[in-house]
């Protein structure tokens, strides 16, 4: 089974369109939306849920404030300013700047404060009108989305596996931090979706030297590239002089907001010369992993 | 006053509207907290006049002390010690720098040392006007996968005096909760497309889970439907400016160019943006 991931390091540059075009387009292949924060591929796909479960993240810690003699050690030890302290109603955790370490819990002389597990979210495997998906979504504000990342990737291979499917396609997250090496490791395949600006193009470099920092093989495409063609140009000598191959150039169109507000991918909504461009990108990474 | 730039969704438009109000507000300060992706220097083009390293802290095993009784590896939340036969292993991109293994040691064999993870460059940029603005930056080294140590470390250089503006990272998951905790107000950018609305509703419920009072700016405005607005009604969430898509600004951002600089008409909206700001945090 082979594995493809698409990232971009900027966000917005079209890892979604490009995702959801590419499992329409694949014929033999399972699903993973690895942006769970800010997951969006479902939105295209329109998944009916066969499954779900709640994701435990880890743990974190309880204060039982009955137990507590206000001793402050908590407080004193914390390196993440997580326990709060006022006159009336005593010490307490700031979940949204609590790490989770369990040091508190390990500190605490009256044993007030216990690790506890965390549902940090929820997790769904769907059917789509292009096969099977996993997805998930982090509740607000929470901690261990490169965990849910892992754990996304983890069941979508199992149903690849299971059901006899030659790839999983999974939709990466933005940036260069947990979620995106939770998404890459391992990886056949990685797309970059970039595009001519100097952010995408700052974004890509910074990402493509995550990709070689994990040595996993990439391929670029750039999207909207006649917004900028100078910019496209360099994009291009970028990847000569790095021995990338870039494997498509999506011009701007807003047909494509058309596509994503009618809920179908570029390639089932007449998106014109976007969809050509789309489909031969495709058979180009096809062919680079092999299928 | 501090003002968080924030999106859920990518690529929304969040640095191009934090650079252009600090380009055209008095006295303003721009920190970049998006430290994955940083890229308000590419608009602002700064001086930098200062640069230095982000640490964080990781253990360090002296194996003369060390009986391998696995209490560390026990103790850490984050796996980021093993203990296999006569060998303690440290894995420290996995750790959080939270001295729980220092802490349950019965040997005291565990101290720290400082470990690289990124850096802070700090400098002054041209504004519009005559002023100067404060800008600093955090860069998260490739490889290291833990951003909040240096967005932390960014929002130590918060100047109350100044309007500080914090460019949030994408998402809703701890670098953007990082930002936005202690803002008093927050400025969502997006788009009027599903994935826009989508992700916006998810960011939303961050600010409300923290007390942040929250507006909403929609950038390409004509580019989709109208359910962000509808959302907006439904949700009693001030619109506090929209912008239309034009190519020509479009290019000028893909230059590295700042619309307020090319825009008479948006210089004069980035003005008023920053006083209904202002209003709505004194409301």
């Amino acid at each position: 089974m082979k594995e493809l991931t698409i990232i971009s390091g900027k966000g917005g540059t079209g890892k979604t369109t490009v995702t959801a075009a590419f499992a329409v387009l694949a014929k033999n292949t399972i699903l993973a939306d690895c942006d769970v924060d800010a997951a969006d591929l479902h939105l295209i796909l329109t998944p009916t849920e066969i499954s779900s479960a709640d994701f435990i993240g880890g743990r974190g810690p309880q204060l039982d404030s009955e137990k507590c003699t206000r001793c402050g050690e908590c407080q004193r030890l914390c390196r993440f300013d997580a326990i709060d302290f006022s006159e009336e109603s005593g010490y307490s955790i700031n979940e949204f700047a609590c790490d989770c370490c369990g040091l508190c819990a390990l500190a605490c002389p009256e044993e007030a404060i216990t690790m506890v597990d965390t549902i940090n979210g929820r997790w769904f495997i769907s059917a789509t009108r292009a096969g099977k998906m996993v997805h998930a979504r982090l509740g607000i504000g929470e901690d261990n989305s490169g965990k849910l990342v892992t754990l996304v990737r983890q069941q979508g291979k199992l149903i690849a596996q299971k059901e006899g499917f030659g790839l999983l396609i999974n939709d990466g997250p933005p940036g260069i931090g947990c979620p995106v090496t939770a998404a890459i490791t391992g990886v056949d395949l990685v797309l970059i979706v970039t595009e001519p600006t100097l952010s995408g193009m700052h974004d890509m470099e910074r990402v493509h030297g995550l990709c070689r920092h994990f040595d996993i093989p990439a391929l670029v495409c750039v999207n909207r590239f006649d917004l900028n063609l100078i910019n496209s140009q360099k994009i291009s000598d970028y990847c000569t002089e790095h021995n990338l191959t870039l494997v498509g150039e999506i011009p701007l169109d807003p047909v494509v907001n058309k596509a994503q507000v009618a809920r179908l991918s570029v390639v089932e909504y007449e998106c014109g010369l976007v969809s050509q461009v789309v489909r031969e990108m495709w058979d180009k990474v096809e062919k680079e992993l092999n299928l | 006053m501090i003002i968080a730039i924030a999106s859920g969704k990518g690529g929304t438009g969040k640095t191009t509207i934090a650079t252009n109000l600090a380009l055209v507000t008095p006295a303003s300060q721009y920190l970049d907290c998006d430290v994955e992706e940083p890229n308000g220097h590419l608009f602002l083009k700064p001086k930098i006049s200062d640069k230095r390293d982000v640490t964080m802290t990781i253990p360090k095993i002296d194996e003369e002390l060390c009986t391998y009784c696995g209490q560390c590896a026990a103790a850490c939340e984050f796996n980021a010690l093993a203990v296999i036969g006569k060998k303690v292993m440290v894995f420290s991109e996995l750790c959080h720098g939270c001295g729980a293994c220092m802490f349950i040691c019965p040997e005291k064999a565990i101290s720290e040392t400082t470990k690289i993870i990124g850096c802070l460059e700090v400098g002054k940029a041209k504004a519009v006007a005559t002023d100067e603005i404060d800008f600093a930056h955090g860069v998260s080294n490739i490889g290291n996968p833990l951003s909040p140590p240096i967005i932390k470390k960014v929002k130590k250089l918060v100047n109350n005096d100044c309007f500080a503006i914090l460019d949030a990272p994408p998402g809703t998951s701890c670098p953007m909760v990082q930002t936005l905790m202690g803002c008093d107000y927050c400025l969502f950018v997006t788009e009027p497309t599903p994935f826009g609305l989508n992700d916006l509703e998810l960011a939303v419920g961050v600010a409300r889970q923290l007390e942040i009072p929250c507006g909403i700016l929609i950038n390409r405005s004509d580019s989709g439907d109208d359910q962000v607005q509808r959302y907006c009604q439904r949700e009693a969430i001030p619109i506090l400016m929209e912008i239309p898509f034009d190519r020509d600004l479009a290019f000028a951002y893909s230059k590295g160019e700042a619309a307020v600089i090319h825009s008479q008409s948006l210089r004069e909206g980035f003005q008023k943006l920053h006083q209904r700001i202002v209003a709505e945090v004194e409301k």
